[in-house]
């Protein structure tokens, strides 16, 4: 791949990145949340277009245009979500757009055959006419290798092949690996893993902001230096001042044991009145998964959410709300905003009993002046509460999903991924936000992926790996070396 | 001073941006009455004369009666991007059961005629709410839960009723089904008045108008149309809202189920057919309300189940066949609903 460009609106998300790898050879390929690993295999998988740069393959352009033209040139990807049709069984899955026919008929002999002979290829062994949805993670993943290879995939790409695997599954997983280098196949192998680099790879490639930092053979390549890499030196401060919790501030929220398998395992912490804590962690952690828990957004199998020493025990969002819980989700448009709806009525959504008059209408007149409000207040960039949300633009969206839960005066805040996808302007005032509930009262819990954001944004910072809290960092142990050690699970 | 001027800006976007949408609004509204007044005219001359005389046009009106009170409460239903099916059936049945009831009943007069629409409406909130159960407990898509209940409601009728219309022995509903409003205003033009039943279809229209634009309820159904899973997240109770629209269309059922028992002056098991919910669904997307959700409004159904009623009426003065009929009704719909679809991508344009 040389020279790949891709933009998106408001991000570059890939600037320049060349990358070159040998057959017969594993790549493995590093970098942090957002550093454009995946963006760079959708494109090398036909799966988004470059803006720019060129796919060589045998030094000759290889053409890729869609997935299908991916697969004709050669590459097999393996998502980490898979991409199985789950009604479909094991042979179904592998020949699926690629039947052999006899006449109109799918030839069913032919098509056992060419699973079965790209099973014994890779000796494995596993139920052939079981619906896909039914086969374990590993058995599926093998199942997708195999789809891969039954489509002569010269290069194969993993994106965290190892993330939902037992110990002795990953052993057969890396077995599997060995077969296909030996067989001449080049992969890479995305991985936050970097524990386990060491036993598979040959060279390493580090990726930060869309760039290729740096790539080594992994014998020369320590994981100190690795992790250097992935962070670099570029702790901005555009970071309000965190306002002092005072010692004996009370504790306004406690979390004791909560468990919701398998995402959440057993997580206990406190926040005290006036104190932000961040929750840092790596993509599929569970750090979603415990905000939703307390929420009340998923129902907990066990433990308790403690507010102000009033246990809580949420069926749903609504007792969650009425607790004084206030739940800000990481996908705005999903789960934040009705697009369609105006920026007024999404204002006035969670609270809209406020604004229901004794005739049992809704005054519109009060929502339009508390709408007004908050507009003003946090600086909307929308021309009348009568907008329709879905014409803003993304920092101004997460603005009014802010208004929507400032109005209930909750005493909780959980923040889940608070700024992702907007501006830096929108940002800073989302920071100055934070600081100012958190200067009246309000414990707050922030989910976020930048490193930057809770390293400058927390009083303390927990680390999320496994569904559990690993580490525990005030603000002043906290560095960007030590948190991604703690996050990928590298001895540090 | 800054933040005045912010002020005074945003109040004065706010003046216009509420002018436009309710000029939008009436524009829409005009809009429609223009379309079925130059229908209404062509059709007039092509029925020589005989479409817009005032008997006629009561009797437009008397005849959408029914389908409309159905289409009111599908229009709830298909804004939470659901559907109902049973509705046709629930006609029957609660004409059925209604009958029934007040054949059994000793007293007669105004008590009869309450106690017997709240048993109907009872009955119709019932199997809504039979409808919705599976629908939020378990997720099941309502075409299954309501086809299920198409096919429950027309057998039952069909068995308490062993296939033949039960008469009403009290007379006591005639006023109801075939009385008229405010006669002795329209004696002097040579008219009864307005058909009882059109006042009904009126009241329901309006009511159930204002419940879905200004209230809690309202806006939550719409909520839910457009994002569940936000609406849920921001505590709306999304399995009561779900089930209530589904109640609502129950009892609308049962309503027009007790006009056409009052009409006929009995319950006949063969009053709702799938025709019925088919032409309600109709109704409602001629309307303007998106199947995907979130969009829609009563006014729009009243117009919709208008358009489809005059086409009807029209098509009987001038005799053209019921097999023509069911090919001109179906291009029509397609048509209401194409142009529709250009007109938004027009103005998403714009």
């Amino acid at each position: 791949m040389r020279g790949i460009g891709k933009s998106f609106p408001g991000v570059r998300a890939l600037d320049g990145v060349t990358l070159d790898l040998y057959s017969g050879e594993v790549l493995a390929l590093v970098g942090e949340n957002g550093a454009g690993k995946s963006t760079l295999m959708k494109i090398l998988a036909g799966a988004q277009p470059a803006d720019s740069g060129d796919i060589l393959i045998d030094g000759k352009p290889a053409g890729i245009t869609s997935p299908r033209t991916a697969e004709q040139a050669g590459v097999g990807m393996i998502y980490q979500e898979f991409n199985l049709v789950r009604s479909l069984n094991a042979i179904d899955n592998i020949v699926l757009g690629y039947e052999p026919e006899r006449g109109i008929f799918i030839d069913e002999r032919a098509a056992r055959e060419r699973a079965t002979s790209v099973f014994a290829e890779l000796g494995i062994t596993l139920p052939l006419n079981v619906e896909a949805s039914r086969l374990s993670v590993a058995q599926q993943q093998m199942v997708e290798i195999a789809k891969v290879l039954s489509r002569h995939a010269r290069i194969v790409v993993m994106d965290e092949p190892s993330a939902a695997l037992t110990d002795r599954e990953i052993d057969r997983l890396f077995e599997i690996i060995k077969t296909l280098k030996a067989k001449g196949t080049g992969i890479i192998y995305i991985s936050h893993r970097l524990e386990e680099l060491p036993r598979i790879a040959d060279r390493i490639t580090v990726m930060r902001d869309g760039r290729v930092i740096e790539t080594r053979p992994m014998s020369q390549f320590p994981p100190d230096e690795i992790v250097r890499a992935m962070v670099g030196r570029r702790l901005d401060s555009h970071f309000p001042d965190l306002p002092d919790v005072a010692a004996d501030a009370p504790v306004m929220l406690a979390i004791r044991d909560l468990a919701r398998p398998p995402m959440v395992d057993g997580v206990s912490f406190q926040v005290r009145r006036g104190e932000i804590v961040g929750l840092a962690g790596l993509i599929g952690a569970g750090r979603t998964e415990i905000v939703r828990a307390i929420a009340g957004a998923d129902v907990p199998n066990s433990g308790e959410v403690d507010i102000e020493g009033t246990i809580l025990h949420a069926r749903n969002p609504r007792d969650g709300i009425s607790a004084g819980i206030a739940f800000i989700t990481e996908d705005r448009k999903a789960q934040g905003l009705v697009l369609g709806m105006s920026v007024r009525e999404n204002v006035t959504l969670a609270h809209l009993g406020q604004f229901v008059d004794r005739d049992l209408l809704i005054n519109r007149a009060k929502e339009e002046d508390v709408t007004e409000k908050y507009i003003e207040e946090l600086r909307i960039r929308t021309p009348s509460p009568e907008q329709i949300v879905n014409n803003l633009s993304g920092g101004n969206q997460q603005k009014v999903v802010l208004a929507k839960w400032l109005l209930g005066k909750a005493k909780v805040f959980l923040f889940d991924e608070p700024t992702r996808g907007i501006d830096v302007g929108a940002k800073a005032e989302i920071y100055n936000l934070m600081v100012n509930l958190a200067r009246g009262g309000a414990a707050i819990v922030m989910v976020s992926s930048e490193l930057p954001e809770v390293l400058g944004m927390s009083h303390r910072i927990l680390v999320i790996r496994g569904g559990r809290i690993v580490r525990e960092f005030s603000r002043s142990e906290a560095t960007p070396d030590a948190v991604i050690a703690a996050a990928a699970g590298a001895a540090a | 001073m800054q933040e005045a001027h912010v002020q005074a800006e945003l109040t004065q976007n706010l003046k216009e941006d509420k002018a436009k949408q309710t000029r939008a609004y009436w524009i829409r509204v005009a809009g429609a009455i223009a379309l079925l007044v130059i229908i209404a005219v062509l059709i007039n001359v092509a029925s020589k004369g005989s479409f817009l005389e005032a008997r006629n046009i009561i009797n437009v009106l008397r005849q959408i009666t029914y389908g409309c009170i159905l289409a009111v409460g599908q229009t709830f239903v298909i804004i939470t991007a659901g559907i109902d099916l049973s509705i046709g059936s629930l006609v029957s049945l609660s004409g059925v059961v209604m009958a029934t009831f007040a054949n059994a009943m000793g007293f007669g007069g105004v008590p009869l005629i309450i106690a017997t629409l709240c048993v109907g409406l009872a009955l119709g909130a019932a199997a809504g709410f039979v409808n919705a159960v599976p629908v939020v407990k378990l997720n099941l898509p309502p075409f299954i839960t309501t086809l299920a209940m198409m096919l429950i409601a027309e057998g039952l009728s069909f068995k308490l009723s062993h296939g033949s219309p039960i008469p009403l022995n009290s007379p006591d509903f005639q006023s109801t089904g075939i009385g008229f409003f405010l006669g002795p205003l329209f004696s002097s033009l040579h008219l009864p008045g307005i058909p009882n039943p059109v006042i009904w279809m009126l009241v329901i229209v309006v009511g159930c108008s204002i419940l879905l634009m200004r209230t809690k309820f309202g806006r939550y159904v719409f909520a839910l149309g457009g994002n569940e899973e936000a609406a849920r997240l921001a505590g709306v109770n999304v399995g009561r809202v779900k089930t209530m629209v589904y109640v609502i269309s129950g009892m609308c059922a049962a309503v027009a189920g007790f006009l056409l028992m009052a009409l006929f002056s009995s319950g006949s098991p063969q009053t709702g057919t799938g025709d019925e919910m088919l032409e309600a669904i109709a109704a409602v997307v001629v309307g303007g309300t998106s199947l995907m959700g979130g969009r829609g409004t009563i006014v729009g159904t009243f117009f919709g189940a208008l358009l489809i009623g005059m086409l009807y009426n029209v098509m009987n003065l001038i005799g053209i066949e019921s097999y023509t009929q069911k090919i001109v009704l179906g291009a029509v719909i397609l048509l209401a609903v194409v142009v529709d679809e250009l007109r938004k991508r027009y103005l998403r344009k714009a």
